[in-house]
């Protein structure tokens, strides 16, 4: 592969583990628009785990960030699972603008430029140039993989398998004796933690962090991707994330003025004539032909 | 003494630029039950047409007392093109989606517009500070204030009065609020839901615009001024209760006085601080101070 191409998939795919945390909430009905916060954590974590320990191996401290994504995922939870709708993601978005806040006026976290991340370490290998951003594209698969896995066995779980349930009639489900509130906070723990890996991920893969990754936009991009992706599959996550960035790319390297309204275009268009996303179209293509015999 | 004297003035005029940017968003919301994102767009649209306006205006060399009311003019007629175009065109295809859908397709209408006001007006800021300047100072012992500011606080004064009555005194007005409670019941009894929506959108797009449009001269009209408005008004209507005149304007009051405090006592916390008092009384209020209980519907 390119090396443009390798250092795509790689932020894409540890991208794709946030959009994989949304798609989890986005079954359920909601929409956080401050899954930016979780992303920004694990980043910050990774970074600041380089400034002021000897810790490098990427394994330990992408683990750490994770953890305290979901720890702190965990915490806000308690708040966060009692909303729905609108107010649900009006919420999230005031947490993660919150950080915002806080990072900007941070000097000693750089500010709005935001610090260097050390490079990691593989078992104590210390890979550089090209052979570090392959070893860091396969680290990002490992997790993805891991990820996948495990969420696709989630949906298979009680818990996962009431996610239509709880969109379609909360009220009903209730009656049936299960919490909602409770199963909203099981998810943001899984979404918040899955934000955390992508975050920590991403702050080693372009080895730096700045608040920018706490912003509203940044929540928006995910959100974004998830729409495009549909809900309908875990693999969807992937793709849609990995398309989404070639389509970012080439919009800001062919159309640099317009690349917003580029990726505006495309969502509405998603949005309009592929409600359920660009995994419904695959689904609809293999359809086709038995429908015609 | 003084401190306290500032905090007060300085939140009253950033709590009124709160309001007239929140009320257009919070009377959408009540009325359609959209989140408009567009609404940035539209104060993005406002503010740099209003520099614009007072460029030409400025350039012909006229009085400036009216350059004021020329640039309000110019704005909120952009706005109201926009808002037709966007509701006719673009909402009215998602109507009857997921409030959570409608949201996103604001939001891509929002990321094509940023894009379209800097194809307009290009990378460049617009200075438009004319009107401030024209309009003089105030000096109240060792204070000294804007006598723009306290237009602004009037002006804000005057459309939540005008709004309120409007609302509750007003053939139209009462029109709405059925609507607001019950949409189908409306249509049922012969009102005319479609109208209502697409003039109840243009009026919160012409609100829009004129949040930016009377802001033009305090700040530097540079692209981008949209993103930081669009979160702010829904803090400020999620903190005061969405879809209330009194909501919107609660809400400023408390987001402006706690921001104006906290930059006066504690800077390093005043971004922080808008969003900390909404998580606040989200934590006691669910759905912001002012807000009626809502039955659930099995």
């Amino acid at each position: 592969m390119p090396p443009w191409l390798v250092s795509l998939a790689t932020i894409a795919f540890a991208n794709a583990l946030v959009v994989l945390g949304l798609l989890i909430l986005w079954r359920t009905g909601l929409v956080p628009f401050g899954q930016a916060l979780f992303y920004a954590i694990g980043a910050y974590v990774v970074a600041l785990i380089g400034r002021f320990t000897p810790v490098r191996d990427v394994f330990l401290v992408v683990l750490a960030g994770a953890a305290c994504a979901g720890v702190v995922a965990y915490l806000i939870g308690f708040l966060l699972a009692r909303y729905r709708e609108i107010f649900f993601a009006m919420l999230s978005l005031a947490m993660s603008m919150t950080l915002y806040g806080v990072l900007v006026k941070t000097e000693a976290l750089g500010s709005t430029d935001g610090f260097h991340v050390e490079a990691g370490t593989f078992f104590g290998a210390r890979p550089q140039g090209q052979a570090l951003n392959l070893a860091m594209f396969w680290l990002v698969l490992g997790f993805c993989a891991v990820s996948a896995l495990g969420v696709t066995l989630f949906f298979g779980t009680v818990a996962g398998r009431l996610a239509a349930p709880a969109r379609d009639n909360e009220i009903r489900l209730e009656f049936l004796g299960v919490s909602v509130d409770r199963l909203i906070h099981l998810e943001l723990v899984i979404a918040g933690t899955l934000a955390g890996v992508g975050g920590a991920l991403a702050a080693l893969v372009v080895a730096h962090v700045d608040p920018s990754m706490a912003y509203w936009t940044t929540s928006g991009g995910f959100v974004f991707v998830t729409i495009l992706a549909g809900a309908g599959s875990v693999a969807g996550a992937f793709v849609g994330s990995f398309v989404f960035e070639l389509v970012r790319s080439v919009a800001v390297d062919v159309l640099p003025d317009t690349w917003q309204m580029t990726l505006g275009i495309a969502l509405l268009l998603t949005i309009l004539f592929l409600p359920e996303g660009l995994s419904s179209l695959f689904r609809r293509l293999r359809r086709a032909p038995e429908a015609k015999a | 003494m003084l401190t306290t004297f500032a905090i007060v003035t300085d939140g009253l005029v950033y709590a009124a630029y709160l309001f007239l940017v929140a009320v257009g968003l919070s009377l959408i919301f009540g009325v359609m039950k959209i989140l408009n994102v567009t609404h940035g767009s539209l104060y993005a649209f406002g503010a740099f047409s209003a520099a614009t306006a007072v460029g030409v205006y400025v350039d012909l060399g006229l009085p400036d007392a009216a350059g004021f009311l020329f640039m309000i003019a110019v704005a909120m007629a952009i706005g109201a093109v926009l808002g037709i175009v966007l509701e006719r065109a673009i909402l009215r295809t998602a109507y009857g989606r997921d409030e959570v859908v409608i949201v996103l397709v604001t939001y891509a209408v929002f990321l094509i517009l940023e894009d379209t006001v800097t194809l307009i007006w290009g990378q460049r800021s617009y200075p438009a500070y004319q009107p401030m300047v024209a309009a003089g100072d105030l000096e109240l012992g060792d204070l000294i204030l804007s006598n723009y500011d306290i237009g602004l606080v009037a002006l804000a004064a005057l459309i939540a009065v005008g709004g309120y009555w409007a609302l509750h005194h007003t053939r139209h007005g009462r029109l709405l609020t059925v609507v607001i409670f019950d949409r189908e019941i409306a249509a049922a009894f012969g009102v005319n839901v479609t109208v209502i929506y697409t003039a109840t959108f243009v009026i919160g797009a012409m609100l829009g615009a004129l949040g930016g449009a009377v802001m033009a001269p305090k700040i530097s009209v540079t692209p981008g001024i949209g993103v930081e408005v669009i979160v702010l008004a829904f803090a400020v209507v999620a903190t005061g209760g969405m879809g209330s005149i009194e909501g919107a304007m609660i809400g400023a009051l408390i987001v402006g006085l706690c921001r104006a405090a906290a930059v006066h006592l504690f800077p390093q916390i005043e971004l922080f601080v808008i969003y900390a008092v909404m998580a606040l009384v989200l934590v006691f209020r669910p759905h912001g101070l002012i807000s009626q209980a809502q039955p659930r519907k099995i």
